[in-house]
């Protein structure tokens, strides 16, 4: 009876344990996770699907050809005239102007934020800058046109300056995008291990050495995402200027004068009467798709670039 | 290579206290330390010895609320002083961390960025080159310059870190346990190397390794937790190293130096 009672505790207690048990809450969860992850990937390639073959009927309609709308800087629908040039001008103007406030600012205020702020400034400055964060666009756009244009006006003169103009929808597209910039780029700074810090501490570097010569080369790779991030923000930024850039294409480089960029046409073309065959509407879907060709681009070059030139801690 | 050679002790501390917020982490410290002499800083876990090391230079400033009661006399100036700069102190008196911590730059720039920031200029490739000397590395790195500092093993990666400390020829270098990251060969390297520079440079090691402060140190200071249940540590017994380690008058030095405890 000892015997049997020895036998079965040896045979079996081990085999129970080392069986696969099913783990049906695990699985549920994995299953979701893989599902959120599978769907975004679809909706992107759903979302590129339809710009393509949008853009594809516009490129096959007669009167337009790829060459001409890349080379050309005439864009007047009404003439089959579809040069991409003045639209993709303003759209660099824009961008240019918010990216000479927003990266030059951004980087000072992460660079005080990460390592010059006290503890409690930096929990005082925080909120407040997220908070530029979230004003609603639209509203934005209304102070470009209703407190910035005034001012360049009053500096540059009433007949230099029009109403509508790309500069100071791009200053006030600077003062939105600097809280994006800057919170990526604290994030980027803040990750540099201490110890890279003290190591300069001690050999007799100031803040200012410690800061811009060690803790944002190291960083840089963050750094260099949270300016691409920036950029492709504001070639997509569709209100500010739909609101204080100007309607109508305009082939210039003057910041003092009216010009739609892409998105603003974007907008007003899709914001009347538009038959879903025309030759304006499928025009939209062509512009789309550069738009997201530059961000793509962008992006590319950035990872190159940065891949080239940050250091590598650790 | 120093102007102040008249005082006696490089790096002298009078009641000094040292505190993080309202915690007291170090309590009434006077300590003496030689010039060209290692003293070494032994005792157990969270005692405080880093944080007295990091005192010498003023790297406990570095963290937010650290304060100091007390002075800390570098070649007989109050280095807490009013008009005294952290940076002109660690510039005099550098400092090697327990994890090596070389620059994501390369070889080269790790010593040259060093001398360049004190504005050394002219012949940069000597300075790189004396300072790896010094530091026992030359050979083994002088055919790769110009690789990242990160490529090189640990040991080698603590030498560089001593190269650049040494670069800017300080008169005093701080190091925290520079060698408990390390393997024992290296650590050999190491206090070899201790010996070596100890006769340009005074030097103030924190270690656990009651060996390595037995086999490398002049000098040695025992901190230990002070026993009136505030969590604050001291220096218990300071004395010739040979002394602690014979024949120490503290029974608590003697508890911890023999194994017994710690």
């Amino acid at each position: 009876m000892a015997e049997l009672t020895l036998k079965k505790v040896e045979t079996k207690a081990p085999a129970m344990n080392l069986r696969r048990k099913p783990r049906w809450g695990e699985m549920i969860i994995q299953g979701l996770l893989f599902f959120s992850g599978f769907f975004s990937i679809l909706i992107t390639l759903g979302i590129v699907y339809e710009l393509g073959k949008e853009a594809l009927l516009f490129f096959q309609m007669p009167g337009v050809d790829l060459l001409a709308t890349v080379t050309t800087t005439e864009w007047k629908p009404h003439v089959n005239k579809f040069g991409i040039w003045p639209l993709l001008t303003s759209t660099m103007m824009t961008t240019f102007i918010a990216m000479l406030i927003a990266i030059p600012l951004g980087m000072s205020v992460a660079i005080y934020l990460s390592e010059y702020a006290t503890p409690r400034v930096r929990s005082t400055l925080k909120p407040i800058l997220e908070v530029l964060a979230g004003i609603p666009t639209i509203v934005y756009g209304y102070f470009a046109l209703t407190f910035m244009t005034p001012i360049l006006r009053e500096i540059f003169g009433r007949d230099v300056v029009q109403i509508y103009n790309t500069g100071s929808a791009g200053l006030v597209m600077g003062i939105l995008i600097l809280p994006l910039i800057s919170s990526m780029t604290e994030d980027a700074l803040s990750a540099v291990p201490r110890s890279l810090r003290e190591a300069a501490y001690g050999v007799g570097a100031t803040k200012l050495e410690v800061a811009v010569q060690i803790v944002v080369p190291a960083a840089l790779s963050g750094i260099a995402a949270a300016i691409i991030v920036g950029i492709s923000r504001a070639i997509g930024e569709t209100m500010i200027v739909a609101v204080a850039a100007g309607a109508g294409p305009n082939f210039t480089f003057s910041p003092f004068v009216g010009a739609e960029t892409i998105t603003g046409h974007i907008v007003r073309i899709s914001g009347g009467d538009l038959s879903y065959d025309s030759i304006d509407y499928n025009s939209i879907f062509a512009l789309g798709l550069f738009l997201f060709i530059i961000t793509l681009t962008l992006n590319i070059i950035s990872q190159a670039i940065v891949r080239r030139f940050r250091e590598v801690y650790e | 290579m120093n102007n102040n050679s008249d005082h006696k002790y490089v790096i002298e501390t009078h009641d000094l206290d040292i505190y993080y917020g309202t915690f007291k982490a170090v309590t009434d410290v006077n300590l003496q330390v030689e010039r060209n002499a290692i003293t070494a800083i032994i005792g157990p876990s969270g005692c405080g010895k880093s944080t007295l090391l990091r005192a010498f230079n003023r790297m406990n400033e570095l963290y937010a609320n650290s304060s100091i009661r007390g002075d800390v006399c570098f070649n007989g100036q109050d280095i807490y002083a009013r008009e005294v700069d952290p940076v002109e102190v660690r510039y005099r008196v550098g400092m090697v961390f327990q994890k090596p911590n070389p620059f994501p730059k390369s070889i080269y720039e790790n010593i040259a960025w060093t001398a360049r920031i004190h504005g050394y200029k002219g012949k940069m490739d000597e300075i790189v080159e004396s300072s790896l000397h010094q530091a026992a590395l030359w050979d083994e790195v002088k055919d790769k310059l110009h690789q990242s500092g990160l490529s090189l093993s640990g040991g080698q990666q603590q030498r560089l870190c001593i190269a650049r400390a040494i670069s800017i020829q300080p008169e005093v270098i701080l190091m925290d346990e520079p060698a408990s990251a390390l393997d024992p060969i290296a650590t050999l390297k190491i206090e070899e190397l201790m010996q070596e520079l100890k006769k340009n440079y005074t030097i103030v090691i924190v270690t656990h390794n009651m060996q390595q402060a037995a086999r490398a140190s002049d000098y040695t200071a025992m901190m230990m937790l002070s026993r009136d249940g505030e969590r604050s540590g001291t220096v218990i017994e300071f004395d010739e190293t040979t002394r602690i380690f014979t024949n120490p008058k503290d029974k608590r030095t003697e508890d911890y130096v023999t194994g017994r405890f710690g």
